[in-house]
Order: C-alpha cells, then structure tokens, then sequence
C-alpha cells in the first residue's frame, strides 16, 4: 500500500523548515521529493543596492553557523577581483577564525545527531562543550554567533598575547573533553545500530551526484577544499579526514574527526602568528570575473561574482554545500526505513538557509 | 470547578511550554535558542520545555523573516495553538525584516501576519536576552489569563 | 572570462557534459549572469576533478530554449530549477521539474533577477 507521509516543515527532528513529501510502502520509503523554499530571501539580488563592503555583513546571514566562513569567501573572491595584497596576520586570523567555527559547527551537528537518535544526554555534553567555543569567540569578537571579523582587505579585530595563551588553554580543554566523549560516540552499540549502514553513499555515487564536504570523505574521496591553501592554510600541515563506508556513521566520524583537525590548525596558526598590519589600504573597484571556493564546515562553498566596475557588485552567485548535498540525500533515502528518514537526513548536516539564501 | 481552574493556570504560569518555529531565519538565532536549553543556561530549571507540537505550547517563539511561501505556515502554526497564547518574535529579522528588508522575497516582520507580544532585539540575541524574553510574555499570558476570569 | 574556460552552444552541450562526466568530473554548480547589453544570459558550469577547475560558458538569446544537463548529472536539476525560477532561462526536460515554483509561491509571477519572464509567462498562460 502506497503512502504519501509529509515530513516537515515544522518537525522536532528539524531545526529547520525543509518539507519532504515521502512516498511509503508499508514502513519502507519509495520516493523522496523535496519542498524548498520556506526560507528563500533573495539576498543574492541585494548586490542591486548594497556595496561590496556592506555585501559582506549579507553574505555573512546566508547562515548563522557558518557566518564567518561565508565573509572570508566573499573578501577573498573580491580581493582577488581586485588584487589586493593581504597582510599574513589577518590570513592566519582568517584561519584561526574559521577553524573555531568548525569547531562549534560539528560540535552543534554531533548533538543534534545525538538528539536526532534519541540520546539526549549525549546532546547536552556535546553543547556544554561548544559552549567553550562560543566564549572564545564572543571575547575575540564581540558575539556569539555572527562575528563579522572579516572585512574586504583583511580582519577587523586583533588579539593580544595575554588572549592568545587563553585561546590556547581553551582549545586544549576542548580537545581533552571531546576525547572523553569519542568513546561514548564512536564504539556504542545502540549509537552504531542506530547509524551503520543507514543511508548508504557509495564511491562512484558520491562523486556522480556531487556531495561534498564530510558527505564526500564519508565515501572515500580525500577532497578538502582547504588542501588549495587559501586564507594562510597552505602554510599550514592538515590532511583531511576520510572514511570508506559511506553510511551516516562513517559521516559522523568524519566530522568528529575533523574537530581535533581543527583543534591542531588553531594551535598552529596561532604558532605561526605573524605581526604586522590587520587590513590592507586599497583604491579599486571590482571588475570582472571570479570564482572562489573555500572548506565551510558543511563542505565546499563555491562563489561566483562578477563587477562591472562600480562599488555594486552586477552578480553574486553563492553554491552553498548542502545545496550541492541534496541530491545525494534524495538518492540515499528510498529503500530506507521510515524510523531512520531523521537520522540519514541529518546526516548530511543540512543548513536550509544556506541552501535557499 | 474554580479552584480546579486556579490551579491549572498556576501551572501554566509556572511551567510553560515553548514551541519554536524557524520562519526564515539564517540559523543564528535558532542555534541560541537551543542554547538556552542546554547545560550553560538551562531553562528547564525555570521550568520552560521546548516541545514539537504547537496543540501543547503556551508560547510561540518565531526566528527570521516572514517570506511568501512560510507566511502560511507560520499563520498555521498560530491558529494551532489553544488560548492564551503569547508570541515572541525574535532577532533583528524577526522584528522588521532585519538586513533582508529589501530583498524581494521577504514580507517583512512576524508581526506583519500574527499579533506579536514581545520583541526581543539583536542580531542574534544572546540567550540571557531570549530568558528574559519568554520571561516577559509569561506575564503577558498571566494578563490574558486574568481577563478571560 | 575566467581560466579554464570553454564555450559551449545548445547543441553541444550535452555531448561536452557526457565527455566530461565519463572522464569523471564532478559537477560544482551552475551559474547564470543576465548580459544586459545584448539582451542573452550567459550559463555557466562548474566542473572539479582533483582540485583542477574547469567551466563551460553557454550564451543563450533570451527565448531561447536550453536543454537540461540533468539527464547527465542529477545534481544539475537544483540549480537549474533554481535559475529558472529566478531568471526564467526556459530549461527543457528537467528530471524533476518544479515549474517556477522551487522557491517562489505560484502568485510571483514575475522572474525577481531580471525584467525578462519566459517560462512563467508560459506557465500563466497554460493555467489560463
């Protein structure tokens, strides 16, 4: 018996309005179809009546997780359009930023995943953890969550040595309580009945349908965007996560992983720290062409801009990692049972307003 | 029958329930929401319980803008809930429309579909601000409560 | 123009798509650009095999029908329902076709990026 179940847009599960229209026999899906939209804005068209400076604080509120990640591609693609030379210091504070966003992204992810299969304890470690995290950015930035430090030609804000050691201190109690945790996670037995073999991406599939991010190394393919040395990685030692099994679990290692990778890339950016000037003075107007890719914690963002030679920007066109992870999700659903839809569709770590901007 | 009815609405007032919906919103305030319920803030020792079903919840908290297609939704998700009921829009997008005012998908403020009570302000608040918020609507169900006897 | 750049026509673009996705390249995204002057838009595809990237850029005369690449990579059939919403560029055989309706409710008629509505005209007309 054929069955059309609607999932979402408003779902415990999901922190976010997506609408997936489920097609069940018995308690096996057929077809997935998704619903977007609920939380488009349209902000690509704002380039009309915002500068590419004030551009910046709208391509940071494509996602509030991700915030600081989108800005530094965005002044990266438009310093490249108009060949500003960046200081190192405000590369390797890019660096150090960004990667204490990943940090609070997974850990954010693993205990919504947690909470997704039903382990709330588990959730509520995780956060406390993250919470860390949050104060490390609310005292080096001033927010919580949108920490606009990224300005076109560099950084906005400096840290001193007396925040440097903290930040470092912090980490380390960061890394040392996420290992507490690893053995909770990874080699539970409920938590790997829960998500071995569920939602399964193989090599070949992950590569023909385009995912990216953790979605792509769960299966297998060593790609990290952060391996072309943008910002100041390319002065820095990193090998990116990879796992083979391509199911929810090898996901979720992927990402676990990737938090002591992050961990090792703040200490050694802050290591390599160089003085000297934060912004870079420039007199230029964007023209042209470019494109500009860097590792969000969802995976591979792409952007495209194009200028025609006034301070407003003729195009920006932003490809967001869970938009390029939604095919993927839509063929790892069918044959899968109704109970596991939650845990596989979190398992791409699906951020809708980035992928409806 | 009275003292039955007191009694329900001290509870009420004591424990309320919080249901959340993301109307548009880039995440920030969402994840700030979450939080409040986790081990730093915790407002479950308030008594405030975030649940999924809108039939069960006291307080409506909306994050983001409103946009043609959720406007529906949200208006749902409001008529769903038993009286009184009090909203709190949230974050400067859920007051106005916040940077995204202009683009051409955004209707504007939550308030531009459902009555409003409180307006919590910034881009995100910080969870202290969001407490205070549910804080104040509760006062605000205790006046509708008082006026419906 | 960008590096690594390569025109493509209607007609070719399938075959160069078939080319590329047999020697195992991975679609990045699809993006379009209103060229104001001449009154086309210019299409362009993002391609990645082992951190190389590689674009096709199709320029198509406003009316002009373009054929779906989705038949080829599944992943293009988001980004190309999701240009035809915004820019009404007429796509042709979708694999899932949300008819300018992916984002915007059915009562937008108007294509928000740019002044030109093909497809949704199309679609008004066929409801009417």
């Amino acid at each position: 018996m054929r069955t059309i179940l609607p999932f979402g847009p408003q779902h415990p599960v999901l922190p976010e309005p997506i609408h997936l229209k489920l097609v069940v026999e018995e308690e096996k899906v057929v077809e997935a179809l998704p619903n977007l939209g609920y939380v488009h804005r349209g902000l690509e068209k704002l380039t009309d009546i915002r500068d590419y400076n004030q551009m910046v604080n709208i391509v940071e509120r494509v996602c509030g997780i991700c915030s600081c990640i989108h800005a530094l591609n965005f002044c990266e693609a438009v310093e490249e359009m108009m060949k500003i030379e960046v200081p190192q210091r405000a590369h390797f504070l890019r660096v150090m930023w960004s990667e204490i966003h990943r940090i609070h992204s997974h850990l954010l992810w693993l205990g919504l995943f947690a909470d997704g299969f039903g382990f709330e304890s588990l959730f509520m470690q995780l956060w406390r953890i993250r919470e860390r995290s949050m104060d490390l950015m609310e005292a080096t930035a001033g927010n919580r969550v949108v920490i606009s430090t990224n300005i076109v030609g560099g950084v906005r804000k400096d840290i001193t040595e007396e925040q440097k050691t903290w930040i470092l201190a912090e980490i380390d109690k960061i890394e040392a309580e996420v290992r507490q945790v690893e053995k909770t996670l990874l080699s539970d037995y409920t938590v790997k009945s829960r998500c071995c073999g569920k939602g399964v991406l193989t090599k070949e599939q992950a590569h023909q349908l385009g995912a990216v991010g953790p979605c792509l190394r769960g299966s297998g393919w060593a790609q990290d965007a952060r391996m072309t040395g943008y910002a100041a990685y390319g002065q820095l030692d990193f090998e990116p996560v990879v796992e083979h099994d391509g199911d929810s679990y090898a996901r979720c290692v992927v990402r676990f992983r990737e938090v002591y990778t992050s961990c090792d890339l703040v200490r050694q950016a802050l290591a390599k720290l160089p003085g000297g000037e934060l912004a870079a003075k420039f007199k230029a107007k964007p023209e042209g062409e470019v494109w500009r890719r860097v590792e969000q914690p969802r995976g591979e963002l792409f952007y495209y801009i194009k200028g025609n030679g006034s301070k407003f920007l003729e195009r920006v066109r932003i490809r967001t990692p869970t938009f390029a992870n939604i095919p993927p999700l839509l063929a790892m659903l069918p044959g899968c049972d109704l109970a596991d839809v939650p845990v596989i569709v979190l398992s791409i770590d699906p951020c809708i307003s980035c992928t409806e901007r | 029958m009275s003292m039955l009815k007191d009694w329900i609405n001290k509870g009420r007032l004591k424990s309320p329930w919080v249901v959340h919906f993301d109307c548009g919103s880039c995440n920030g305030c969402d994840i700030e929401v979450l939080a409040c319920l986790t081990p730093v803030y915790d407002v479950e020792r308030f008594g405030i319980l975030n649940i999924g079903d809108p039939k069960h919840a006291d307080v409506l908290l909306v994050t983001g803008t409103v946009n043609h297609r959720n406007k529906h939704v949200l208006k749902n998700i409001y008529d769903q809930m038993p009286e009184p009921k009090a909203v709190i829009a949230m974050g400067a997008c859920g007051l106005t429309g916040g940077v995204f005012r202009e683009a051409y998908n955004v209707v504007g403020g939550v308030d531009k579909v459902i009555p409003v009570d409180v307006y919590v302000r910034g881009c995100p608040p910080k969870p202290e601000a969001i407490i205070d918020g549910v804080v104040l609507a509760l006062e605000k169900v205790k006046a509708k409560l008082e006026a419906a006897g | 123009m960008l590096a690594n750049e390569q025109a493509v026509t209607v007609d070719t673009l399938i075959p160069e798509c078939q080319t590329r996705f047999d020697a195992g390249l991975r679609l990045v995204g699809i993006s379009a650009v209103e060229i104001k002057t001449d009154s086309t838009f210019d299409v362009l595809y993002h391609f990645d095999k082992d951190l190389q990237v590689s674009h096709l850029r199709l320029n198509v005369p406003k009316a002009d029908a373009v054929p779906s690449i989705s038949g080829v990579y599944f992943a293009a059939l988001l980004a190309e329902n999701e240009i035809k919403d915004q820019f009404g560029v007429n796509f042709q055989n979708i694999v899932i076709d949300f008819g300018c309706t992916l984002y915007l409710e059915p009562e937008v008629v108007k294509s928000p990026f740019c002044t030109f509505t093909f497809a949704k005209k199309d679609k008004v007309k066929e409801e009417a």
